[in-house]
């Protein structure tokens, strides 16, 4: 497999004492896009930090496209754009300013037609003449895309693109993302958004406490981890677990109104069968049966959970 | 090198001098003017030619040097404190330039601020005393040479400040009065023989000896130890500089 970026054993202590890496390996596939997922404080930023140069790694090493990070700095960072997490802008700039400075910072010509072309794609064109400060969350964070993008980079790294946009433009945002990686890009992100993992990677890895817990496949770890929810919506209320039910991953909600049953996506093809015929021998009242998908969020949550002492 | 990452930092910065013409060009020379007001025309008028220079003509050289320095190492401080204190800082150092790149972008465009500044100053002293202008080649390689070496300090302090405060407490409590204490409105052979000495660890005393000499030949040492003094504080702060983007020094976690 051809690994585009290389990360082995990378271990990070802040000079506070804080280890918010310990041991990390990491291999990132050519035109794949890596949703890097984790509660606040995993070593997210930290991670895309080091790889970025903003921050010195305490060992191990980090290869993209081959490049040493640190022996050949300028190879390396020519190949790669990053969108921060935090909004830092020169407020009294414009935008088309801003763009072109990110540009020239690269060592590249000016190319007044990249630059539109990139403004209009992040729907910025309109606000090309405008003052940054006077820009609001969401466009700042456009910006910062844009200017991440103006130099061609092949592997972006985006540290919560979506935080603050708003739904229309974030799924404008999606496409755009996925049509970096349809013209070869390699990306990774992270987000606290589930269904922006799920919409647009094709691997997660869940970091926490500093460590990776797990890579994979999303859907993969979809298929693995995730499961159906059914549930039942009584007529009567019921207060306990008909017996011939117990057998499976069956509860009853707070107010006792409805049967939940929860049937793991790796069983589910002889259980649910076997599940609907118990069902029917209990004589419950059903009103309504709705099912529903478990989402990306509650497998993190599991396998967080999972790996608590 | 690459041209394009210095230019789009030079430029950058230049931009930001343009945006606050008012503070960073018109105060400095009205400043100036009360200075001859005061101790040209008030004060000047009592006090008797250093030298055989008229005093008014004497302090010129000194007012620029204060000025310049003054400038230069506060334009080039605030110019990588700011990216550093609102994060935009990020971006330098995740582009594939060298630190020695980022380097002569902001003190390249300190400098080119400072250096214009000196000489909007000599100009406007003409309008107040006679100035000559002995070795011109001269006058404007210590012109020159201060700005960059001033610039580069600056570089270092603006890396190095926690706040705001400090950066202004560096020009008022160091920089000030080392040009104050460094001959500027004076020559030292007219202090007590132990400040004498003193002044001699002082760098900014070479800087405005060797740049008065430029104007009207007369120094406190000679024009060559001058020089070599304000080149070594260049290549000081150099290497100071390489060592903190060597170690990363409050600029990487
Ligand atoms: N410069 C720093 N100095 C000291 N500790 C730091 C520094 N930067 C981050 N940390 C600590 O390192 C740990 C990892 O932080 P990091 O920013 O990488 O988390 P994250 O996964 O990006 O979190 P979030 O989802 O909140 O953005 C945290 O405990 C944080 O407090
Ligand atoms: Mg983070």
């Amino acid at each position: 497999m051809d690994h585009v970026i290389s990360i082995k054993n990378l271990n990070k202590t802040f000079a506070n004492g804080v280890m918010a890496l310990k041991n990390v390996s990491l291999d990132v596939n050519s035109g794949e896009i890596l949703a890097l997922l984790g509660p606040n404080g995993a070593g997210k930023t930290t991670l895309i930090s080091i790889a970025c140069g903003l921050t010195y790694a305490s060992s191990g090493q980090v290869f993209i496209a081959g490049y040493d990070i640190r022996k050949d700095y300028k190879a390396a960072r020519r190949l790669v754009g990053l969108v921060p997490q935090e909004i830092a802008l020169e407020r009294y700039e414009n935008v088309l300013d801003t763009v072109h400075f990110s540009r020239g910072l690269f060592g590249l010509p000016p190319d007044n037609a990249l630059v539109e072309k990139t403004l209009r794609l992040l729907s910025l064109w309109d606000k090309r003449e405008s003052s940054l400060r006077a820009l609001s969350g969401g466009m700042k964070r456009r910006v910062l895309i844009a200017k991440a993008l103006v130099h061609e980079p092949t592997i972006i790294f985006l540290d919560e693109p979506s935080a603050g946009v708003d739904v229309e433009l974030r799924k404008e945002m999606w496409d755009v993302i996925k049509g970096l990686r349809d013209q070869g890009a390699t990306v990774v992100l992270t987000t606290h958004y589930i269904e922006e993992a799920e919409e647009l990677a094709d691997r997660i890895a869940i970091i926490d406490k500093g460590a990776i817990s797990l890579i994979e496949q999303k859907d993969q770890l979809i298929k693995q981890m995730g499961g159906k929810k059914i549930h039942i919506d009584l007529t009567e209320p019921c207060s306990s677990i008909p017996a011939n039910l117990q057998k499976y991953d069956t509860h009853v909600t707070r107010d006792k109104k409805s049967l939940v049953y929860v049937c793991d996506t790796k069983y589910r093809e002889k259980e649910i069968g076997l599940f609907l015929n118990d069902l029917h021998k209990t004589n419950l009242n059903i009103r309504d049966i709705t099912t529903k998908e478990k989402t990306l969020e509650e497998i993190f949550m599991s396998i967080i959970e999972e790996r608590k002492p | 090198m690459n041209l394009y990452s210095i230019r789009a930092i030079y430029i950058f910065e230049m931009s930001r001098t343009f945006r606050t013409l008012l503070q960073s060009v018109i105060a400095p020379i009205i400043s100036t003017s009360l200075y001859f007001v005061v101790f040209g025309s008030a004060i000047g008028s009592r006090i008797q030619a250093i030298d055989n220079v008229d005093y008014g003509s004497f302090i010129v050289p000194g007012l620029i040097m204060l000025t310049v320095l003054v400038q230069s190492t506060s334009n080039a401080a605030f110019g990588i404190y700011f990216p550093k204190f609102i994060g935009t800082i990020y971006e330098p150092l995740t582009a594939p330039i060298s630190y020695f790149e980022i380097v002569i972008g902001y003190v390249g465009a300190a400098t080119t601020k400072s250096f214009s500044i000196g000489l909007i100053i000599l100009l406007t002293s003409n309008l107040f005393v006679d100035v000559t202008i002995a070795h011109p080649v001269w006058m404007f390689l210590f012109l020159l040479m201060t700005c960059v070496s001033f610039s580069l300090f600056g570089f270092i302090i603006g890396v190095w400040a926690k706040n705001f405060e400090q950066l202004s407490l560096v020009t008022s409590l160091m920089i000030t009065p080392l040009v104050f204490l460094g001959g500027s409105f004076y020559s030292i052979s007219m202090l007590p023989e132990i400040w004498q000495k003193i002044s001699l660890f002082n760098p900014i005393f070479y800087l405005v000896s060797g740049f008065r000499w430029s104007f009207y030949e007369t120094a406190d040492v000679a024009v060559h130890v001058s020089f070599i003094a304000v080149l070594a504080f260049s290549l000081l702060n150099l290497s100071l500089i390489g060592l903190i983007f060597k170690t990363g020094y409050k600029i990487k976690s």
